[in-house]
């Protein structure tokens, strides 16, 4: 029988970290930021089916980059837990930070029992009544929760595309501005060198405030070409 | 791997269905069968739903019985299941008012973790899974049987389906009603109901219908003109489900009312074999 070396804990959680860092900065990016009318959400990906962001509930939506089974895993159980949350008590009673906290719970578990943590990023967004009242919560794949303003970036290139939007984000910007502002800076960074983003690389969906109950509404088709090219 | 305070490994196991996730988590949120003895709750009544061209509008009364109590008298049965269906509830008020939270809930959960809604036909089989899973408490007296219809995108059609006690499911053609005073409503449905009718007239023909069940059948609750409480109706067809706002249903009430003063056993079927019947 060997002996194993021994590697000191903060080894142990730097080598984890990274490893979850390398393997969020392999994915395409998404943003998401306030608009006059709500939260809009923008991803980058070719794919119908697979979607990066997804509704949970009557006010609160999802967007995650990372490894798609494992926030697909997540999602599913935020699913899970709204409605029942929503069914055991009330639909007023699904609140997003109740969500995040459960959803740092398990990340922080993972990471730190875990062999692997998960390469996972997440933002929890909950749509108010006003711009004031929105809630961004952007959760890391160690547990860590940030409660975010105005806009946040995730994915490979976070940093570039965060400062871009740094520069042009302020709010009451309307819907177009707002998707144009997204898909301008998606386009800029992330590639090799800019790109031109059409309707076909793009996931895009809203929490638009003034919907009745279900205020979650992806955005597709010719509705989201026309707002493209409303510039 | 258990979570201290965060999402437990179960919620994440893959599926698509609420119910069964309850099953598995809290079964108590599902009521089950209970004790042997026979309990006295409040019923909810009659239930009334025909098609028209592109769609399907149900409609139900606002009685709730206790025995020969009145037990309230703005109850509410008909609910949206989904965006393009309405259930419609008849027996015991307490245990169908749940069920159709769950059913709600089932719908909507399976379409947020699927990304696409269920088949109408998937619809109405799950209701029948979850009225069959009350038959327990049905045989001690606590049945309920609801009323389903939506909207086929398949077909461009409105369609209805009736359940009893033990989950058994039929599709019904055109039109029909379930609850204490439905024989009344189904006679009245059998005479008015037009093939090529418009929503408008599906409408009438259905407040026409739960007026005739009021008249017959003392659990079913009639308009209520002096508080100006009437029937709940949805209409369901491509654009969605929709209820029938307050005054719009005032107008065409009043009109049923006002009708029934001329002659009190309302519209006149024409028999086209001879001259009118009376």
């Amino acid at each position: 029988m060997t002996m194993p070396f021994y590697v000191s804990p903060e080894q142990i959680i730097k080598d984890k970290a990274d490893y979850a860092r390398k393997g969020i900065a392999r994915g395409r990016s998404v943003v998401v930021a306030q608009y006059d009318q709500g939260i809009l959400f923008v991803a980058e990906n070719p794919s119908r089916a697979l979607h990066k962001i997804s509704e949970i509930y009557d006010r609160i939506a999802f967007a995650a980059v990372g490894k798609y089974n494992e926030f697909e895993n997540l999602r599913v159980a935020g699913v899970r837990y709204a409605d029942l949350r929503g069914y055991s008590y009330d639909r007023a009673d699904v609140t997003s930070r109740g969500l995040a906290n459960a959803y740092a719970q398990t990340l922080g578990t993972v990471f730190t029992e875990a062999q692997k943590p998960y390469e996972v990023e997440i933002i929890v967004a909950e749509v108010g009544a006003d711009e004031g009242s929105d809630q961004l919560y952007r959760l890391t794949f160690d547990g860590s929760v940030g409660d975010e303003h105005g806009f946040v970036a995730m994915g490979g290139a976070a940093e570039a595309i965060s400062t871009q939007l740094q520069e042009q984000w302020r709010p009451d910007l309307s819907l177009e501005q707002a998707l144009t502002m997204a898909v301008a800076a998606l386009s800029e960074h992330g590639g090799q060198g800019p790109r031109t983003l059409d309707e076909q690389l793009l996931e895009v969906a809203i929490l638009d405030r003034n919907r009745p109950r279900r205020c979650f509404r992806r955005l597709t088709g010719d509705e989201l070409s026309d707002l493209l090219n409303s510039e | 791997m258990t979570h201290a305070s965060g999402l437990p490994a179960h919620f994440m196991r893959p599926g698509s269905s609420f119910f069964d996730f309850l099953t598995t988590h809290d079964p108590s949120l599902i009521r089950s069968v209970g004790g042997g003895a026979t309990i006295e709750a409040p019923h909810g009544t009659t239930i009334v739903s025909c098609r028209f061209q592109h769609g399907v509008v149900m409609a139900g009364d606002r009685r709730a019985t206790m025995g020969n109590m009145i037990a309230q008298r703005d109850i509410e049965k008909v609910y949206p299941a989904d965006e393009l269906s309405v259930v419609g509830i008849a027996g015991t008020a307490g245990l169908a008012v749940e069920m159709v939270r769950l059913f709600q809930t089932e719908l909507e959960h399976f379409e947020k973790i699927e990304g696409m809604t269920l088949s109408l036909e998937g619809k109405a089989n799950r209701l029948s899974s979850f009225i069959r899973s009350n038959l327990g408490m049905a045989m001690q007296g606590l049945a309920v049987v609801p009323l389903f219809a939506g909207y086929d995108q398949a077909s461009d059609i409105g369609r209805i389906f009736s359940y009893d006690v033990t989950g058994g499911r039929y599709e019904e053609h055109d039109y029909y009603s379930v609850g204490s005073g439905s024989p009344f409503a189904r006679g009245s449905l059998k005479k008015l109901f037009r093939a090529e009718q418009d929503a408008d007239a599906a409408v009438r023909v259905c407040l026409q219908a739960l007026y005739d069940a009021a008249d017959d059948d003392s659990a079913t609750g009639g308009p209520d003109m002096t508080r100006r409480i009437f029937p709940v109706v949805y209409t369901v067809d491509a654009r969605g489900a929709r209820r029938i706002h307050e005054s719009e249903l005032q107008v065409l009430m009043d009109a049923v009312v006002d009708q029934r003063f001329q002659r009190p056993d309302g519209p006149v079927a024409t028999d086209p074999t001879g001259e009118a019947t009376s």
